[in-house]
C-alpha cells in the first residue's frame, strides 16, 4: 500500500495541499502579490522624487526666463534681484561657487590622495580598520558646525597671517569644505586603489620598485578613473554645500575669483532669499528656482561624469 | 677591474635601497600627517565650541528656556522638541519607504529598463545637494500641497533627503545574506514574501539599522533644506502635545505646527552681530555634535560587531 | 514510455513490501487508488527531462522512477548532472534566471507534471536537505517549526507535537530536547544536518530530497546520518544524491547512475552494483573512472 500523500483532508475535513490548508494558501498568495506591488510602488516613488525636483525647478524657472533672457542670465556680471533695476547675471554666483569648490579641491586632492595611498599601500589592515570609522565620524559632523568654525575660528586665525582677508571670505569656507569632503574622496579613492589587482603590484615589486614607485607608477595609473571619479563627486558635494558658505562666505553677489573677499554662492543666495519673506510669484522668488536649476544642472553634470568613470573603472576590474 | 665594478654595483644598489626607504618613510609620514590634521581639526572644532559655549552648556536654563532677545536667557527647548518631532516624522516616512524600495531592488526587481532607471535614479538622488530638496519642498509641499512651514513639511523633506541612504544600506544588508539561507527557506515551500518577511528582513535588520542611524544623524544636522522652506522663524512656544487626556488620547495637531530645529537655531544665533549670541550658537553646536557623533558611533559599533559576527 | 518504466519497476518490486507513512496515522485517503494493490507504487516519474543552465545543456532526456517509500540513490562523477536533476524535483532552478526545463516529472497519485505546476506549490510537497548544513539563525525549535509556520500552522501545542515528532524522526530528540530554545548554531555539524532533516520532515513531505547530505561531515557524523536513513527507509520516499558509492550501496533500494547529463542505468541497487548492464556503470563502480 502506498503511503498517503499530503494533499488529502485533515481531521477538520479541510483540503490540504502539501500540509497547508487551501484557505491559508489563498491568503498567502494574496499577501505575496500585495507585498510585491507595495515594494515596487516604494521603489518607483523614488523616481517621483527626481521628477518632482525637475518639475518644481522648471515650473518656477519658466516665468523667470520669460522676463530675463537666457543670454543676459549667462553673460551679465551683476546679480541684484531686489534692486529696482534688477539684474540677473548668474555667473556672479557661479564664480563664487566655483572658487570655493576649487579651494576645497586644492585641499582635498593632495590630502585625500596622500591619505588614500597611505591607507591602501602602506597602512596595515588593523590601522586601516581603525581609520575608516574615524573618517566616517568626520563625515558625520553637521555642516552648520563647520560653518560656525570657519566664521568664528578659522577666519580670525587666517586674518593674523593674511592681513587683507575680510571677515566674510571664500578662503576659510573653501579650506573647511576641503576637510569636509576629504573623508569621502579619500575613502572612495582608497576603494579604487585597493581593487587594483595584486598581480600588477607584484609585477612592479619584481622589477625592484619601491612602494612609492609602485603606488605612483602602477596603482595610481591603474586606478585613475576611479580616483578621478572620487574627486569629481567630491567637487559636486562642494558645489552643493550650503551652510558653510551661507555662514562664512557672506551674501554679497560679487563677480570674481578672489578668495580673500566674501561673495555669495548659489546656495548662499538661495538661503538668503529664503530667510526674507519672499512674495510667492515675484521675480525674486522665481530667481531662487532659476539659481536652483543651475545648481542642479552643475551637480548633475559632475555626478554623471563621476558615475560614468566609476562604472567604467569597475568594469575594468 | 671586475672587482671594482662589482663594488660599484653594490654601492649603487645600496643607494637605491636607501632612497626607496626615504620615499617610503616620506609617504607614510604624509599619510599620518593628514590623519593628524584631520584629528586635530575635529578636536579643535569640538574643543573650540565647548570652550566658547561652556557658560551656557552648564546652565540648566539653556535646555529649558525658549529663544529670547536676551542672549543670557535664551535656550534651546523649542529646538530640541522641534528636532525630535521632525526626526519622528522623518523616520516614520523614510524607514518603511527606503527599506521597501531597497528590498524591491535587491529581491524582486527583474532585469529590465525600469529597474535600471530606478537604480540610476537612486544613485543620482544621493548626489543631489540638500538645498535642492528644500526647493522641492518649497515649490511642492509648501505651496502646491499647501502644507505650510510645518513639522510635517520638514519631516517629509528630510525623509526624501535620507531615502537614498536607507535604500543603499538596505540593499547592502540584503545582499550580504548568504544564498544558503534563502535556498533553505524556499526549499521548505515558503513563497517570496514569506522568505523576505520571515528570513531576509530579520537577518538584514542590523545592517538596515546602521543605515537608518547614519541617515537620521545626517537629517538631524541638516539646516539648508529647512531654511529654504522658510522655517527660520522665532519660535517661543512648543507644538501641541501628541497625547491628550481625553479620547482619542492622541492628536496630530503637532504635525501642522510651526517649528524650529537645532541647526536652524544655531544658524540664527551665529548670524547675529552680537558676540553674546555666538556663545549660544557654540553651545548648540556642542549639543548637536554630541548627538550626531553619538549616533554615528553607534552605527559604526553595530557594523563592526556585525562584521565580527560574520567572520 | 511510462508504461515500460512502470512495468520494469513492477518486476523489480516483486519481492519488496512497503509500510505506511510514519506520520500518516492521522490522515485518511481522499480517494481510493484505481490501480490494483500489487502494482508498483510510484511517487514520481521523470520522463525525457532536459535541462539547460543558460546555453549549457546539463540534463539530456533523463527518465527514471521514484518508488514510494523507497530510497532512490543517484550516483555519478561530479559534474554529471545528478544535483541538477535533484534540484529539478523541487524546482530550485526557478530561483535563478536563465534556466530552462523540457519534459516531465509526473507526481503520483494525482498524475500531474510538476514542471508545469507553481514552484511554490511543488516545494510545499517536496522537502530538501542541502549539501552543507544550513540551519536558520534561530532556535532549534524554530528551525524545525519553520516549515510548519510557512504552511500557516501556528498553534503552540500542535507545533510542539510536530516538532518533537520530527526531531525523534531525525534521531535528534535526545540530544536536543533540553535545549530546544538555544541557537541552532550551537549544534555540531552532524547535529545541524540532522536538524535540517528534521526541518524537512516536519511538514511531512511527499518526497524528501537529499543533496550529498554527508559530504561536509566527518565519518562519525556520516554514519549517524546513514543510520537515520536506514530507519527512514520504508517509511519516507527519499531521493539521495551521493558521490559515495558505498553509501549508495548501503542505504538505497534503487540506484540511478548518471554520466555527462545522461541517465546510463537505473535499477534495484543490488543489481546495479553486482551486474551492471552498461560498461560505463561498470567502470564507475569498479573505480576505473570518476
Amino acid at each position: 500500500m502506498p503511503s498517503i500523500p499530503s494533499s488529502v483532508v485533515d481531521a477538520d475535513n479541510e483540503c490540504l495541499i502539501g500540509g497547508a490548508s487551501e484557505a491559508f494558501l489563498c491568503r498567502r498568495a494574496f499577501w505575496n502579490r500585495v507585498a510585491a506591488w507595495l515594494l515596487f510602488t516604494a521603489a518607483a516613488a523614488s523616481v517621483l522624487v527626481t521628477l518632482g525636483i525637475v518639475y518644481v525647478l522648471i515650473r518656477d524657472s519658466i516665468p523667470f526666463f520669460e522676463q530675463v533672457p537666457l543670454s543676459e542670465f549667462l553673460t551679465d556680471t551683476q546679480w541684484t534681484p531686489v534692486f529696482k533695476n534688477a539684474r540677473f547675471g548668474v555667473m556672479t554666483l557661479v564664480s563664487a561657487t566655483l572658487t570655493v569648490a576649487a579651494i576645497a579641491l586644492v585641499v582635498a586632492i593632495p590630502a585625500g590622495l596622500g591619505l588614500a595611498i597611505f591607507l591602501s599601500e602602506y597602512a596595515n589592515p588593523k590601522l586601516r580598520e581603525a581609520v575608516k570609522p574615524f573618517l566616517e565620524l568626520l563625515e558625520g559632523v553637521p555642516t552648520v558646525v563647520y560653518g560656525f568654525f570657519a566664521l568664528l575660528f578659522l577666519t580670525p586665525m587666517l586674518q593674523t597671517v593674511i592681513p587683507g582677508l575680510s571677515g566674510f571670505n571664500l578662503l576659510a569656507p573653501g579650506l573647511v569644505m576641503g576637510i569636509m569632503i576629504l573623508p569621502y574622496t579619500a575613502s572612495v579613492s582608497e576603494d579604487a586603489m585597493r581593487s587594483v589587482p595584486m598581480g600588477l603590484r607584484e609585477a612592479g615589486y619584481a622589477l625592484g620598485f619601491s612602494r612609492f614607485r609602485v603606488a605612483a607608477q602602477v596603482v595610481i595609473p591603474a586606478a585613475l578613473s576611479g580616483i578621478t571619479a572620487a574627486f569629481i563627486l567630491g567637487m559636486s558635494r562642494a558645489v552643493g554645500e550650503t551652510m558653510v558658505v551661507a555662514i562664512a562666505a557672506g551674501q554679497n553677489p560679487n563677480f570674481g575669483f578672489d578668495p580673500l573677499e566674501g561673495a555669495a554662492t548659489i546656495t548662499a543666495y538661495i538661503v538668503q532669499m529664503a530667510m526674507g519673506d519672499l512674495p510667492h510669484g515675484s521675480i525674486a522668488y522665481q530667481s531662487v528656482f532659476a539659481a536652483g536649476l543651475v545648481l542642479f544642472l552643475i551637480t548633475l553634470l559632475f555626478n554623471l561624469i563621476g558615475f560614468y568613470l566609476r562604472r567604467r573603472f569597475r568594469e575594468v576590474y | 677591474m671586475a672587482n671594482s665594478s662589482l663594488a660599484n654595483a653594490q654601492i649603487e644598489s645600496a643607494r637605491i635601497v636607501a632612497a626607496n626607504r626615504r620615499t617610503d618613510l616620506l609617504m607614510a609620514s604624509i599619510g599620518i600627517l593628514v590623519l593628524g590634521i584631520a584629528t586635530l581639526l575635529l578636536t579643535s572644532v569640538f574643543v573650540g565650541l565647548l570652550a566658547s559655549g561652556w557658560d551656557r552648556l552648564i546652565n540648566p536654563d539653556f535646555y529649558t528656556h525658549f529663544p529670547s532677545r536676551h542672549p543670557q536667557q535664551a535656550g534651546i527647548i523649542s529646538a530640541i522638541v522641534g528636532s525630535s518631532l521632525v526626526m519622528l516624522v522623518t523616520a516614520v516616512i523614510a524607514i518603511p519607504l527606503g527599506v521597501a524600495a531597497g528590498l524591491y531592488l535587491e529581491e524582486y526587481a527583474p532585469k529590465n529598463w525600469l529597474t535600471d532607471l530606478i537604480e540610476i535614479n537612486v544613485s543620482n538622488l544621493a548626489g543631489v545637494p540638500s538645498i535642492i530638496y528644500g526647493l522641492l519642498a518649497l515649490g511642492l509641499f509648501v505651496y502646491a500641497f499647501s502644507l505650510g512651514e510645518t513639522i510635517l513639511t520638514a519631516g517629509l523633506t528630510l525623509a526624501l533627503l535620507i531615502l537614498p541612504v536607507i535604500i543603499v544600506a538596505t540593499r547592502e544588508a540584503v545582499r550580504s545574506i548568504p544564498l544558503e539561507l534563502r535556498e533553505a527557506a524556499y526549499g521548505l515551500g515558503a513563497d517570496k514574501w514569506q522568505v523576505v518577511r520571515m528570513y531576509v528582513l530579520p537577518a538584514a535588520r542590523p545592517g538596515i539599522f546602521t543605515g537608518v542611524i547614519v541617515g537620521l544623524a545626517r537629517a538631524i544636522g541638516e539646516a539648508a533644506p529647512l531654511i529654504t522652506i522658510g522655517a527660520l522663524t522665532f519660535i517661543a512656544f512648543l507644538p501641541p502635545l501628541p497625547v491628550q487626556a481625553t479620547p482619542p488620547f492622541v492628536n496630530f495637531d503637532w504635525l501642522t505646527s510651526p517649528f524650529t530645529v537645532m541647526p536652524i537655531q544655531l544658524f540664527n544665533w551665529v548670524s547675529r552681530p552680537q558676540a553674546e549670541f555666538h556663545v549660544n550658537a557654540a553651545a548648540t553646536g556642542v549639543v548637536l555634535m554630541v548627538m550626531t557623533l553619538a549616533m554615528n558611533a553607534l552605527a559604526i559599533y553595530v557594523r563592526l560587531r556585525l562584521r565580527r559576527l560574520h567572520r | 514510455m511510462r508504461n515500460s518504466t512502470k512495468t520494469r519497476v513492477k518486476l523489480l518490486m516483486n519481492e519488496m513490501t512497503s509500510s505506511p507513512h510514519p506520520f500518516g496515522a492521522t490522515r485518511q485517503r481522499q480517494d481510493a487508488q484505481p490501480e490494483p494493490v500489487s502494482a508498483p507504487a510510484l511517487r514520481a516519474e521523470v520522463r525525457n527531462l532536459d535541462f539547460w543552465y543558460g546555453a549549457t545543456h546539463t540534463l539530456k532526456s533523463v527518465s527514471m522512477a521514484v518508488v514510494d517509500c523507497k530510497v532512490t540513490a543517484v550516483i555519478g562523477a561530479s559534474g554529471c548532472g545528478k544535483s541538477t536533476l535533484l534540484r529539478c524535483f523541487n524546482r530550485m532552478h526557478d530561483l535563478y534566471p536563465g534556466n530552462r526545463y523540457a519534459g516531465e516529472i509526473q507526481l503520483y497519485p494525482e498524475d500531474r507534471n510538476l514542471i508545469e505546476m507553481d514552484p511554490g506549490m511543488v516545494r510545499l510537497r517536496i522537502g530538501m536537505v542541502f549539501q552543507k548544513p544550513n540551519p536558520f539563525p534561530k532556535s532549534i525549535f524554530e528551525n524545525v517549526a519553520a516549515g510548519l509556520r510557512v504552511r500557516g500552522v501556528n498553534g503552540k501545542s500542535l507545533l510542539y507535537e510536530r516538532v518533537e515528532q520530527a526531531l525523534r524522526g531525525a534521531a535528534l530528540w535526545d540530544e536536543a530536547k533540553d535545549r530546544l530554545h538555544d541557537s541552532a548554531y550551537g549544534l555540531s555539524g552532524g547535529q545541524q544536518q540532522r536538524l535540517c532533516i528534521a526541518r524537512a520532515l516536519a511538514p511531512q513531505p511527499d518526497i524528501l530530497l537529499l543533496d550529498e547530505p554527508t559530504s561536509a561531515l566527518d565519518p562519525i557524523a556520516t554514519a549517524k546520518i546513514e543510520d537515520l536513513l536506514t530507519v527512514l527507509r520504508n517509511t519516507v520516499t527519499v531521493v539521495i544524491v551521493t558521490h559515495n558509492m558505498q553509501q549508495a550501496a548501503r542505504i538505497s533500494d534503487f540506484t540511478a547512475y548518471m554520466h555527462l547529463g545522461k541517465l546510463v542505468e537505473y535499477g534495484v541497487t543490488e543489481k546495479v552494483f553486482t551486474t551492471p548492464q552498461s560498461p560505463l556503470t561498470n567502470d564507475y563502480i569498479t573505480g576505473r573512472f570518476g
